[in-house]
């Protein structure tokens, strides 16, 4: 379904800041896999998805989604096999427009645009259909301007439009980050629920080990802009947090203390 | 004289109000402070006005060809207008050239551009800063209509803003004019959910540039005149216009009233200038009475949540514009209408440095 080969990525290069953010990465993703992506900050899990949504585009390496070389296809043209749910909800929203405008865009997510009118009145009954799924009571409200919402509610209408035209790749970015501990288990449920039921392929990015561990099939821990581990199946399923700070400890050396606090 | 003040006042307010509904889709709608109107009104203007001027001799007086010929010379100044904004579009988005400094490399460009075009009738390379029309939209419809130059103008006006108005209702509810809104208000969003926020940046310059060389040739022929310079400070006054008309409606009405209420805007801000004239004060002072206006009203909601900041704090983010919206979920403002039943509308979105860090703490420890 994604395949990544020998990515490499450098923010400024040449200056005295250059960064080696991403370091010969391979990753092979079956179709209707769910990855979760642990690592310290400055690992290379957040460039490693601005690379497959196409917001950089790698020095060296190639990118294929579903059979066909994305890797030089802009971010835009992109989004038609790429879903994305970012950590700040405020990003992943028009908040001056409505909740159903905002649906309306992401349901022509990949088709061209034209001059017809942006909300076909069929629509409207999908709209609420799928609204009534995340139990927000927000299926009555298609006309509420969503910058009214709050975080949760905007990250789990983002969550929708983001699987609303089933992608080939669902890409979530600390997507629970943001809210707080109860909305988080919510959205991240809510998350379960929209891709396994439509069996989407989705690597999301989460600090949460337990999350990492109870969500998924498979799970990658990264570290220096390279994959250092990557587990699945059963072996996958009877991991512990310990086993992973043990990974985790084995491979940092000395720099472990300060990692394990943005572990968690 | 009070009356022909007044009606003088509305014309002016209609004819100018095209200029500030182009400004609106700029400055409101992309988010682009695009001061390539400066110029591209006077572009529209100086079209418009070669145009009559070359056609003249071949028009036969009363036969109707006369307004054929102004209309089409207005649609032609809204096409080389729209081409300004393309330009604009073109410097901020290919060569990545700040939206500011775009507009004001183009509108320096077409002081050159303009002149060029005001020279045409003296042979081809020739460069003129003005030129004076003997006919123009409004005197050939008086060749039929036997009523009052200010009655044209004023239906034309209606007639034009009319117009000008319902497309662009319809256009923002297509699929290629949300797209644009998008981008407007959310560029990251946009492209995740595949627009080309770059082709929706440069169609909406363009559409905002024609629209304003439409109302620059719709001024030429209410003055008859048309000069290199008239597009100066035309973009303070399409913003006293935007800004009085959502100081009359705001954010709750549906997107044609707001557009209404740019022309309204207009309108009371050209009535003002007309009953300043009044007074016989130095016209060069209005421009700088404009801006204190404009100052006026940009800092009123400033100063409001300055103000307003202490005792009432949630019944002021409740009420604020729409514009404010990402500010509205940013406070301590939680939604809990119709939200009763779920736990995340229960839940308040904070800061999201505050959360992972607590997120970070918990995790430790249960380690």
């Amino acid at each position: 379904m994604l395949e990544l080969s020998g990515i490499h990525k450098t923010f400024n290069i040449g200056t005295i800041n250059e960064k080696k953010a991403l370091v010969d990465v391979n990753l092979k993703v079956e179709e209707g896999d769910f990855i979760t992506v642990i690592g310290g900050n400055g690992a290379g899990k957040s460039t490693m998805l601005n690379i497959i949504a196409g917001v950089f585009s790698p020095e060296e390496g190639r990118i294929v989604i579903d059979g066909v070389d994305v890797t030089r296809m802009p971010e835009y043209k992109r989004a038609s096999m790429v879903g994305r749910v970012f950590q700040d909800p405020m990003v992943g929203t028009a908040g001056n427009m409505n909740i159903e405008e905002n649906l309306a865009l992401a349901n022509r997510r990949g088709s061209r645009r034209g001059l017809r009118w942006n909300i076909k009145k069929e629509e409207r009954e999908f709209f609420k259909e799928k609204l009534k799924m995340l139990d927000l009571n927000l299926e009555d409200r298609l006309t509420t301007k969503v910058g009214l919402l709050s975080g949760g509610q905007r990250q789990a209408l983002t969550l929708l439009m983001a699987t609303l035209k089933k992608p080939k790749v669902l890409l979530l970015d600390e997507h629970t980050a943001a809210l707080d501990p109860k909305t988080a288990s919510k959205v991240l449920s809510l998350t379960d629920e929209l891709t396994g039921s439509q069996n989407i392929t989705t690597i999301m990015i989460t600090h949460n080990m337990k999350d990492a561990i109870k969500y998924g099939n498979r799970l990658i821990m990264m570290m220096g802009g390279s994959i250092i581990y990557d587990v699945k199946g059963e072996e996958k399923a009877n991991l512990t947090v310990q086993d992973l700070l043990a990974k985790f400890e084995q491979n940092s050396g000395g720099d472990f203390a300060n990692d394990r606090m943005l572990l968690s | 004289m009070i009356f022909k003040t007044l009606l003088t006042g509305i014309d002016q307010g209609l004819v100018w109000a095209i200029m500030a509904i182009g400004v609106y889709i700029s400055y409101r709608i992309l988010d682009f402070a695009d001061l390539t109107v400066e110029g591209s009104f006077a572009t529209g203007g100086a079209t418009a006005a070669i145009m009559m001027t070359l056609c003249e001799n071949f028009v036969s007086k009363g036969s109707g060809q006369g307004v054929f010929i102004a209309i089409v010379a207005m649609l032609i100044a809204m096409i080389i207008g729209g081409l300004a904004g393309l330009v604009t579009g073109l410097l901020n988005t290919k060569l990545k050239i700040a939206p500011i400094l775009s507009g004001i490399l183009t509108m320096t460009a077409l002081y050159s551009v303009n002149m060029f075009i005001m020279g045409l009738n003296l042979g081809f390379g020739n460069m003129s800063s003005s030129l004076a029309l003997n006919s123009t939209l409004f005197t050939k419809i008086a060749e039929f209509m036997p009523i009052g130059r200010n009655w044209i103008i004023f239906i034309v006006g209606i007639i034009a803003v009319a117009i000008v108005v319902g497309l662009l209702y319809w256009f923002f509810g297509t699929e290629t004019g949300s797209a644009m809104r998008a981008t407007g208000n959310n560029e990251k969003m946009a492209m995740a959910q595949g627009i080309n926020t770059q082709s929706s940046k440069i169609l909406g310059l363009v559409l905002s540039n024609a629209f304003v060389a439409l109302s620059g040739a719709l001024v030429v022929f209410q003055q008859s005149n048309a000069t290199n310079t008239m597009g100066v400070g035309s973009i303070v006054a399409g913003l006293a216009a935007i800004i009085i008309g959502e100081s009359i409606i705001s954010g709750k009405f549906p997107f044609w009233a707001r557009l209404l209420s740019v022309a309204l805007g207009s309108i009371i801000y050209r009535i003002i200038i007309s009953y300043i004239y009044l007074t016989g004060i130095n016209t060069d002072y209005v421009k700088i009475l404009t801006s204190a206006l404009v100052v006026v009203f940009l800092a009123i909601p400033f100063i409001k949540e300055k103000v307003g900041k202490l005792p009432k704090k949630n019944k002021k983010i409740k009420n604020s514009d729409n514009g404010d919206s990402t500010d509205v979920v940013q406070s301590e403002q939680v939604d809990t209408v119709g939200g009763e039943n779920s736990d995340v509308s229960e839940q308040i979105s904070q800061n999201s440095a505050t959360n992972t860090a607590n997120d970070g703490d918990k995790a430790v420890g249960e380690a």
